[in-house]
């Protein structure tokens, strides 16, 4: 293998896992650290600049850093780096004074934002510090979007979601809210410098089966009805309930049931419960509720009494996978399964939806209806239009969202500035030591052996007969301190410089997982097989260095590496330093 | 020395021996010596071979006597049995212990001061003596505990960090202990696990006194590019005389080696060494031609590591001195007082 290149700025970002594996790349070691030492302010503003919705993210982010957690490589359970974010805004004081200053005077910029969701509200984040005026419209009479609608009280407080919120308008929005923009034609002709789509994905899928017609009245689609909910429009369900479909939408549908009035409320789903979509701590919590889980069943009809809706015939189904290894449903031959109910809740998928958008005024659509981008600018066909969030790619998360508002923002601004959008700035990265003694690191070293730490929850038969109660209570200091300790300070590297090294064995031998191997060099398969461990883990790299006196190289396996210092702690020269790598993707104020 | 506590967490397919433990569980205490050092590199060719061996720890005995090397039992088998004794006297603690349990495995370390100066007379007649053990001699050539003076094992013109330089030729623990009659004498490197792990273990098992010169560098003070025993001299001037593998008893011969090339010696306890030829046509059965070849590249100034001399046919101390096969903490008050008829046949034979 070539020596890696450690210059490359995806190559320690890569060992930072949860970084990497986050959209908007937070520098998660670095606000963790900051919460073990009580300095819940600045952690939480590490993650405002990153992620704009950090009290809200702890609490319903779908957390794609913790399955990439290096900890739950090591032991059983990653980091609960979603609950750390909480505790930094649960425990944070009064952040108004470190906010972006928002220029008196304007660049002369006027920026349309379509929808009022993490996207839109990420753009205008970024955009008004740098004298953007900034109108924003949706259909809605409040802020929020899917935040606000789809996802219920109980997991996200109205008040966290508005305070959070307001850090962004209140920092001089224009709302034109509750209208719904028909025409883009017509948004155009206000002769905006740029427009930004982020109108979600809003079309909830209803299931057609015989008996739709009549049953109607109490069919509902998941996502339509839990905005409804969220609006108060709708405060009772019916006693028996069934919900459709194993995604996160189902989960909500179903806990929300369960405060509404639902007694018997039941969640079906078709495939198996290892295939279902909902995050797992989800599904754990409508579980914890008493809510079944019936896999393997097809619905087929909706039954009917009096011209009602009074139940749902399913078909029992089993997994087969062909000769391709495709997942097939065969029918069991078993009697239909039949659960009366009195409402149905509809969650099995939504999608994006773009009537107001004329199809002739250059802004391309491709074959499933969704825009034409350029994935990195997120600029459509169209010069002055962008996309982002659910509209963008299709359906997904709030931090993807926060994501593509990041990378519109200056994308727009870049426009604005009469630069070409694709010469984006470098994103900012720092690699710094970490050593103060011969023994000593500006980090803790010394991680915790503890096991995952549970957050608590409010008693179930407070949190369900209440639609407002919270039902996690989040770490409190004590806990949430115990559960830092646990995070590996991924983010401190370990570096080697070649020419110091004297090959004395100091690093290999005091390695706990092994990760260092002096051999000879080889092909990357072949040399994966030879280390003092093997490296079976394809998507982590081996850092691989220059040829050494003795004609081997270092190679180290960075998947298991525990980031203890323990090999620059024994190296005796120095050939191994701990340097802590800072990485924060560029946006529109570094352009 | 560092101050956390080496993490639990080890790589989850690390390997499991016959006993199911990991080369983790035979760890000792995180190592208080300089980083660098090649005794810590000891310590993990100690761990290495006696898991691989799978091993209980308790079917083993550390015995040490003083300086930086004797401190290294601390930092191995944590849960072996132990004894660091007064400097230099290591083998007379060996030689009792061997005496009254003969069933463990004794691994004597020890270091040049400990071995070649002040223990210099216990180490003759241990070697002469035949006592059933593997001792090691971590030998840098320098007194670290005491700040870097040369060593009995410092080579003639080698010279030390503060620039002093030696004016006597050295003790070759090597040849010394092929002169004395011991029938495993080996010398490797520290930084060669590769060759030293296998040593280890053919050591072990080896029925008599074997003895490992391990060339362990002193990165503090004998380290610089003058010093015979540094990490820069010993890879470059390092002439294996002999490769080995190691096959423990009742295991599988791997692949590792081609069969048909190499040389096949059965020990006792019926393991095997697969001696490889190495082009030099070494013959490590032939004490004379051991001494001439370690002493010839010792005149080029080269080291000749490998399984230098290897002697299966004599007998060890227990077969000469007719012991009791039973550990004496095991012998009751019947074994030790066995009645008047005993004693009337043993008064007999001297009628």
């Amino acid at each position: 293998m070539k020596p890696t290149d450690i210059s490359n700025p995806d190559y320690f970002h890569k060992v930072v896992d949860c970084q990497w594996a986050c959209p908007a790349h937070t520098p998660v070691p670095e606000y963790i650290r900051l919460i073990a030492e009580k300095r819940y302010t600045d952690a939480y503003m590490i993650n405002w600049e990153s992620n704009v919705f950090p009290g809200i993210l702890g609490r319903t982010c779908d957390r794609p850093c913790e399955p990439a957690c290096r900890r739950g490589r090591v032991e059983e359970q990653p980091v609960a780096i979603c609950r750390l974010k909480r505790v930094a805004a649960d425990y944070k004081s009064d952040i108004k004074e470190r906010l972006p200053s928002v220029p008196k005077r304007r660049n002369g910029r006027h920026i349309a934002l379509v929808g009022a969701g993490p996207a839109s509200l990420t753009v205008a984040r970024d955009l008004l510090p740098l004298g953007y005026e900034i109108t924003i419209f949706d259909r809605d009479a409040a802020a929020g979007g899917a935040m606000r609608t789809q996802i219920p009280r109980f997991r996200l407080p109205v008040e966290i979601l508005e305070e959070e919120l307001n850090y962004v308008l209140h920092m001089g929005v224009n709302r034109r809210f509750g209208t719904e923009i028909t025409s883009m034609r017509e948004l155009l002709a206000e002769d905006f410098d740029a427009v930004f789509v982020g109108t979600g994905a809003p079309l909830g899928k209803i299931l057609d089966l015989p008996g739709l017609a009549e049953a109607g009245p109490n069919i509902h689609t998941g996502i339509e009805w839990l905005a409804n909910v969220a609006f108060e429009h709708i405060d009772s369900i019916g006693e028996t309930v069934i919900v459709l479909g194993g995604g996160n939408t189902a989960m909500d549908c179903c806990r929300s049931s369960k405060r509404l009035g639902g007694r018997d409320v039941k969640v079906v789903v078709r495939s198996g419960f290892d295939e279902m979509k909902a995050s797992p701590w989800e599904i754990e919590d409508a579980m914890n509720e008493d809510i079944p889980i019936l896999n393997f069943c097809v619905p087929r009809r909706y039954l009917l009494k009096g011209g009602k809706l009074c139940g749902m015939e399913f078909e029992k189904v089993r997994r087969e996978y062909d000769s391709n290894g495709r997942r097939q449903l065969i029918p069991t031959g078993e009697d239909p399964l039949i659960l009366p109910c009195d409402d149905v809740l509809c969650a099995i998928g939504q999608d994006n939806a773009f009537p107001w958008i004329e199809r002739d005024l250059g802004i391309a659509f491709d074959r499933w209806e969704l825009p034409v981008l350029d994935k990195t600018t997120f600029q459509s066909t169209h010069e002055k239009v962008f996309f982002g969030g659910d509209a963008a790619l299709g359906p997904d998360n709030i931090i993807t969202a926060v994501a593509h508002g990041h990378a519109a923002a200056l994308s727009i601004h870049l426009l604005c500035e009469g630069r070409d959008v694709k010469d984006r700035p470098a994103d900012l990265t720092t690699l710094a030591s970490q050593k103060m003694g011969i023994h000593q690191w500006s980090y803790d070293n010394d991680i915790s052996n503890d096991v995952r730490y549970i957050v608590p929850h409010a008693a179930k038969e407070k949190t369900l007969n209440d639609i407002n109660i919270e039902v996690e209570l989040g770490f409190d200091e004590d806990l949430g301190y115990a559960e830092t300790q646990r995070c590996l300070n991924c983010d401190v590297q370990t570096v080697f410089t070649t020419k110091s090294c004297i090959e004395c064995d100091a690093c290999v031998d005091i390695c706990p997982t092994d990760c260092i191997t002096f051999t000879a060099n080889g092909e990357e398969r072949d040399l994966r097989q030879r280390l003092l461990a093997p490296a079976e883990n394809e998507e982590q790299e081996l850092y691989v260095s220059d040829i050494l006196g003795t004609g081997r190289i270092m190679a180290k396996n960075e998947d298991l590496c525990l980031h203890c210092g323990l090999c620059a702690e024994r190296c005796p020269t120095a050939a191994w330093d701990m340097q802590k790598y800072l990485f924060n993707t560029a946006k529109a104020v570094n352009a | 020395m560092s101050y956390i506590v080496k993490p639990r967490f080890h790589h989850p397919q690390l390997q499991k021996n016959d006993l199911g433990y990991t080369r983790r569980d035979y760890e000792g205490t995180l190592t208080t010596l300089c980083g660098g050092c090649g005794h810590d590199s000891i310590s993990a060719a100690i761990i290495h071979a006696v898991h691989e061996m799978s091993l209980a720890p308790h079917q083993l005995a550390k015995v040490s006597g003083i300086g930086c090397s004797s401190k290294i039992p601390s930092y191995f088998l944590e849960r072996s049995h132990g004894f660091n004794s007064v400097h230099g006297r290591m083998p007379s603690i060996a030689t009792g212990a061997n005496l009254a349990n003969r069933e463990l495995y004794y691994l004597g370390i020890s270091g040049d001061g400990d071995t070649a100066s002040i223990g210099l007379g216990q180490f003759c007649h241990i070697v002469r003596r035949r006592i059933n053990m593997l001792y090691i001699v971590a030998n840098n050539g320098t007194y670290g505990l005491t700040k870097g003076q040369l060593s009995a094992t410092a080579d003639l013109g080698s010279k030390t960090k503060s620039g002093e330089e030696s004016q006597y030729d050295n003790i070759d623990l090597v040849s010394l202990a092929i002169d004395l009659g011991a029938s495993f004498v080996a010398r490797s490197f520290s930084g060669d696990k590769e060759q030293l792990v296998p040593l280890i273990q053919a050591g072990l098992s080896h029925r008599g006194f074997a003895l490992i010169d391990v060339i362990s560098p002193c990165v503090t003070f004998n380290n610089t590019p003058l010093s015979a025993h540094g990490y820069k001299n010993t890879w470059e001037n390092n002439v294996v005389l002999s490769e080995i593998d190691f096959v423990p008893m009742r295991k599988e011969i791997t692949a590792r080696y081609s069969a048909g090339k190499d040389k096949e010696i059965t020990l006792h306890d019926g393991s095997v060494i697969h001696l490889h030829k190495t082009g030099s046509g070494y013959d490590p059965g032939n004490r004379e031609n051991a001494l001439l070849h370690v002493n010839e590249y010792k005149k080029q100034g080269r080291i000749a590591t490998g399984l230098l001399y290897i002697n299966q046919d004599q007998s060890d101390f227990h077969e000469l001195a007719d012991t009791v096969n039973k550990p004496f903490n095991r012998l009751n008050e019947h074994d030790l007082c066995p009645g008047g008829e005993v004693l009337a046949d043993i008064n007999e034979t001297f009628m």
